[in-house]
């Protein structure tokens, strides 16, 4: 297979080895060290896309990641979308085709590993191109620490598409001697295929290595594909260079229209000609030079088209050493082609368009100048200011530790940018105190640029609506007459612009398009754009994949899995698992046959006629040390607590100083001074740390110490009225009777061989106690306990049966039934708030009138009349049984929701408008298009009187 | 209140019988059951020189652990150490501790079971720790006795620097994270050809 594009004697790409790819159906070969598009290019491919709203024919513009257009869709080995051609590796069994801006993602999950690194350095230097080798040469030397990256696969940067002379030699063998040193230097790390993307604050600047992406279906499958490096440095050098912008013309956004650089990177670095036959335009030096080379390379280049009145004396004579016609004082006003450039028209620039002219040709060069890639410096705070004879924004200065060198900064020649690359790293580590030796700069080009002309664009020579075919941003299809749209509307600032335009949105964040934009903007508006400035640069600079993101951070690994000491116990009984935060809790234990309703209610008749036991480790546990440790929890909790004496448990309830429920739990009086107090599973890092801010920032003076021993403590609930019995069996000599082992006490005894504090708590209402030895012995003591009570088919539970067995008891659940608006009072409560106390947390917000209101919104108990219907939990409730034309009068809403084997029945709580008033009354629940009546009742369902507490 | 002698109660850590595959350059190991006990106490002030005087060493400052003693002291907050020790010496020294501290402020509290202790050790430890801990574990910032409470991927550890590079660490964690984190370290290991 021919590539007929592909020049002798040019390029890097390894030509003893072909690739095979298949780009929009059609197979073609490429070389390694090609990209798809190189490869394409040599295959004389440039039609690869189609513009996203007008369906136009588009080519390859750039030979780096500022390309505008080029997007593709690989579809194997494993299908990626909105990849740009100029950036995507080329390999072996390539399938890809174009893209009209949308791309499409795998429905399969990417079988790929992707993760993330830290990586801390005295000197990061971003850019591998001379400045940033020359900075990162400066500082390997000291022993600090560098990173040095670069996009691409090999360092060298801009030289590895121009034909420079470092030191008298070809500039390649300087990169090649500067990359040996750096990679051999151990206190170097050097990473390709790495782009930065994002400049955080404090330095963090985020980076995205492809690692395998190159490798394509040959990649190892254990390494990662692509990762995260999170890089702190001290110091940092944004050595990014620098990306050659267009002119808007007519007809700019035909393919073979490319950017002048991108033609002499493709001939140098790829050994490919874009075209047979071109024509340059330029406002500035810079394309004379792809124009010699392309032409020395057997391009005819069939005119130069300079918008600067006059030429300078060195290129003009250069090119007339070659025979190409230098059109002086001209402008390109138009192209015509149907699937490429065929003719370009030029004219006087200050002719009006008069006395055009055709040149026919394949591809037609573009620069308009350069623009310092400045992105990472802005994110970072760096400030950029207006450079007249550069025709563009460049940093305004050096931030303490951020800085920008080379073609960064503004530089045009290889010597500057040398010079600047070993000056940048020196004030760099200057700034850190590590003395660096004198660097000698490399001998290279100084000879400065004749003055470029600032020209954004072409006005078009024919009727009709300015601009209606000149291109800003290729990708979004955004033309300068939607700029002028913009101004026309009144918009002045660029950042307006952008977002009425979408100008500089797309993939590659407007970078050859962006402060293009802010130029006819200035035009339009007839001011200088050195005073409208650029639109903000935001990361990510390169578009990065999700996948990367999440990095290791998927499946099982996607959020901690938290499991407690019995976890293995209770998968080898069948248990099946809650999620309850990061916690996986036993939800009920099904056996053989069983359906969850079967389950849930076998557990809870076990519980209300015989003995359950469950897994309560994830409660948080809160010890309270200290003299002032009473007088501490008075001010948190709404009852007091300070009475409590040794051994004795109490029930409370924290609220904010908002007067809401914050948290509940027990407040175990250990000593004197010494409080054990339980939290809920979800809010046990969260009461720790409001506790401690309430001591440490409000009460200094209080002596109290707090520390979590949530996981210290394995907690077993035995309930049942038969729990008696099996405590009794586990223990000897602990006296269990009700008067000597009291409701809301303490008792330490041993089971089997395990000191063990047990609590005559109950959140059932049964006769019931919580176990809690260290979670070590855990699963000792719930087998020995699981054994003593079999003989008394002693059952385990899961959470919810817990659920059922508390809301028949109208115990409500922190999060589930209150809300954040919710008052003790309004659980029905009103008894654990101290009217005694003189303060504590929240206490005030229960005298604001809004909380006396009697038409709140309060805890009741809702009744299915039919008596088997389940209410779903967040379903509403109205007063009538039709429901009424919008807006619908709602009361309240359903909080928890069960089936009773207890009540056999089902039943619902709920927080209900005037609720205490309600109870009695029928209400109405819209369901499935019909409405369930509930008869609202007390929330209490299940034994009132508290009789069977005690067994 | 005493165990009975006669019965040895049987206990488990909570990543008992953990065996990773892990490639050469790194080697892990669960150390179970560690007495560690939570001191609470004014930095400088009466109870930690007290405490100090019954170790018989000070208590290290911030971001520092004292290694090698009978009692290895990891500082955790500005007022909070963890104090480690062999097995089964948690009613030992907590009430010896109390002794010494006597009437003044200050707190110790058994939380042997909260963590358990993951011993790590090799060539490829930075690498490994460097895919999920921010901090620079560099030798020049990171001798050995360092002592960062932080999180390695998503789970609050502390993490002791027994050798510099680091070449040997162990990380406190809480049990109910020992399995996430396990589990996050041989998964990080597949990229140095684990398994």
């Amino acid at each position: 297979m021919s590539t007929p594009f592909r020049v002798a004697g040019h390029g890097r790409v390894d030509r003893s080895a072909t690739l095979a790819f298949t780009f929009d159906g059609t197979a073609y070969t490429g070389h390694p060290g090609d990209t798809l598009a190189s490869a394409l290019l040599a295959n004389g491919v440039h039609r690869v896309a189609t513009g996203i709203t007008y369906g136009r024919p588009r080519g390859i513009v750039a030979a780096g990641v500022e390309e505008p257009n080029a997007l593709v869709q690989i579809e194997a080995p494993f299908p990626e979308p909105m990849l740009t051609a100029t950036t995507v590796e080329l390999y072996d069994g390539l399938v890809a085709r174009g893209l009209g801006g949308r791309g499409r993602l795998a429905a399969t999950p990417d079988p790929a590993r992707y993760d993330a690194k830290h990586l801390h350095a005295e000197l990061l230097v971003v850019g591998a191109g001379p400045a940033g080798l020359a900075a990162a040469l400066t500082a390997a030397g000291t022993g600090a620490r560098v990173v040095l990256l670069d996009s691409a696969p090999e360092c060298g940067g801009s030289l590895l598409g121009t034909r420079e002379h470092i030191d008298g030699r070809p500039a390649q063998e300087w990169v090649d001697a500067a990359t040996r040193r750096l990679t051999a230097a151990p206190n170097v790390t050097l990473l390709t295929r790495t782009t930065a993307f994002g400049h955080y604050d404090d330095h963090l600047v985020l980076a995205l290595e492809k690692r395998t992406d190159h490798l394509g279906a040959a990649a190892p499958r254990h390494l990662a594909r692509q990762r995260v490096w999170r890089i702190r440095a001290r110091q940092v050098v944004h050595a990014t260079g620098a990306t050659e912008r267009p002119v808007a013309f007519d007809d700019n956004d035909r393919p073979g229209i490319m950017l002048a650089s991108a033609a002499r990177t493709y001939l140098h670095r790829y050994g490919v000609l874009v075209g047979r036959r071109a024509t340059v335009f330029t406002t500035n030096d810079s394309a004379y030079d792809a124009a010699l080379d392309l032409a020395d390379a057997g391009v005819e280049v069939a005119a130069v088209v300079d918008a600067r009145p006059t030429v300078p004396e060195r290129l003009s004579r250069a090119c007339a050493e070659r025979g190409i016609p230098v059109h002086a004082g001209h402008v390109v006003t138009g192209t015509s082609g149907v699937d490429r450039v065929s003719r370009v028209h030029i004219a006087e620039r200050d002719g009006r368009g008069a006395r055009r002219h055709g040149v026919d040709c394949d591809v037609l060069l573009v620069s308009g100048g350069w623009n310092p890639a400045v992105a990472l410096f802005s994110q970072a705070r760096g400030t950029l200011r207006h450079d007249a004879g550069l025709a563009t924004f460049v940093p305004g200065g050096p931030l303490a530790a951020v800085r920008t060198a080379g073609a960064a900064d503004g530089l045009r020649t290889l010597g500057a940018c040398l010079a600047d690359g070993i000056a940048a790293a020196t004030a760099a580590l200057t700034a850190l105190d590590i003395a660096v030796a004198p660097v000698p700069v490399p001998a290279a080009d100084t000879e400065l640029p004749h003055p470029a002309l600032e020209l954004w664009r072409v006005p078009s020579p024919r009727d009709g609506v300015d601009g209606a075919a000149q291109f800003v941003d290729l990708q979004r299809d955004a033309l300068v007459s939607d700029v002028f749209r913009a101004t026309g509307a009144g918009l002045r600032s660029v950042e307006h612009v952008k977002r009425y335009t979408t100008v500089g949105t797309a993939h590659d964040q407007g970078r050859t398009s962006g402060i293009l934009a802010s130029g006819i903007v200035a035009e339009a508006l007839g001011t200088d754009v050195a005073d409208l400035g650029t639109t903000s640069f935001r990361p990510p600079v390169q578009p990065v994949a999700f996948a990367a993101f999440a990095g290791r951070d998927r499946g099982d690994l996607f959020d901690p899995v938290r499991v407690t000491a019995l976890h293995a116990w209770h998968q080898e009984h069948g248990a099946l698992f809650e999620d309850i935060g990061q916690w996986k809790r036993p939800w009920y234990y099904p056996l053989p046959g069983e359906t969850m309703d079967d389950a849930v209610r076998r557990e809870c008749r076990a519980a209300r006629t015989g003995v359950a036991m469950m897994d309560g480790s994830t409660l948080g546990k809160i010890s309270v040390q200290g003299p002032d440790a009473g007088c501490f929890l008075d001010r948190l909790y709404t009852n007091v607590m300070s009475t409590l004496k040794p051994g004795r448990i109490r029930y409370g309830v924290l609220c904010g100083v908002d007067g809401m429920v914050l948290d509940d739990g027990t407040v175990l009086r250990v000593s004197d001074g010494e409080f054990l107090l339980t939290t809920t599973t979800g809010n046990a890092a969260k009461v720790l740390e409001w506790m401690e801010e309430w001591l440490q920032t409000e009460w200094p003076e209080l002596r109290v110490h707090l520390t979590s021993v949530t996981e210290h403590w394995a907690t077993i609930p035995l309930v049942g009225p038969r729990s008696r019995d099996v405590l009794a069996a586990v223990t000897d000599g602990l006296d269990v009777t009700a008067d000597a082992f009291p409701f809301m006490s303490r008792r330490d005894t041993v089971i089997a061989g395990v000191e063990a504090r047990v609590c005559r708590i109950s959140f059932s209402g049964e006769l019931a106690y919580e176990v809690n030895v260290p979670s070590w012995y855990a699963t000792s003591v719930w087998q020995a306990l699981y054994d003593a009570g079999r003989p008394l088919g002693i059952t385990p539970y899961g959470t919810e049966t817990m659920h059922v067995l508390r809301a028949e008891k109208a115990y409500p659940i922190i999060g589930q039934d209150t809300d954040g608006t919710v008052t003790p009072q309004d659980l029905g409560m009103s008894w654990v708030v101290s009217r005694k106390k003189k303060d504590f947390v929240g206490r005030r917000s229960f005298g604001r009138a809004e909380n006396l209101r009697a038409d709140r919104k309060q805890l009741v108990a809702l009744l299915p009349v039919d008596g088997h219907t389940l209410l779903p939990e967040g379903a509403q409730i109205i007063a009538t049984e039709t429901i009424p034309a919008p807006p619908v009068p709602m009361l309240g809403h359903v909080t928890s929701s069960y089936r009773s084997a207890a009540l056999e029945r089902t039943f619902a709580l709920a927080l209900l408008r005037s609720g205490s008033e309600r109870v009695g009354e029928t209400l109405y629940v819209p369901l499935d298009g019909r409405t369930v009546a509930v008869t609202v009742a007390e929330p209490v369902l299940y034994d009132k009187e508290g009789a069977r507490r005690d067994g | 209140m005493t165990a009975d002698s006669s019965l040895r109660p049987v206990r488990t850590s909570p990543l008992a019988g953990w065996d990773p595959a892990l490639p050469p350059g790194l080697s892990a190991r669960e150390v179970p059951f560690r007495t560690q006990l939570t001191l609470r106490a004014a930095p400088g002030g009466a109870v930690a020189r007290a405490v100090a005087e019954y170790l018989g060493h000070p208590l290290p400052g911030p971001c520092t652990a004292h290694l090698d003693t009978e009692v290895e002291v990891l500082w955790l907050g500005p007022d909070e150490w963890l104090l480690v020790a062999a097995p089964d010496r948690a009613a030992e020294l907590t009430a010896g501790l109390r002794a010494a501290i006597g009437d003044a402020f200050g707190s110790v509290t058994d939380t042997s079971a909260q963590r358990t202790v993951l011993a790590l050790a090799g060539d490829l430890l930075p690498d490994v720790l460097a895919h999920g801990c921010a901090l620079d574990l560099g030798p020049a910032g990171a001798p050995a006795g360092t002592c960062h409470t932080t999180l390695l991927a998503q789970a609050g550890v502390t993490l002791v620097v027994r050798e510099a590079g680091p070449r040997q660490a162990w990380l406190f964690v809480r049990s109910s994270f020992a399995g996430y984190l396990a589990a996050w370290l041989a998964d990080a290991c597949v990229e140095y050809g684990a398994g």
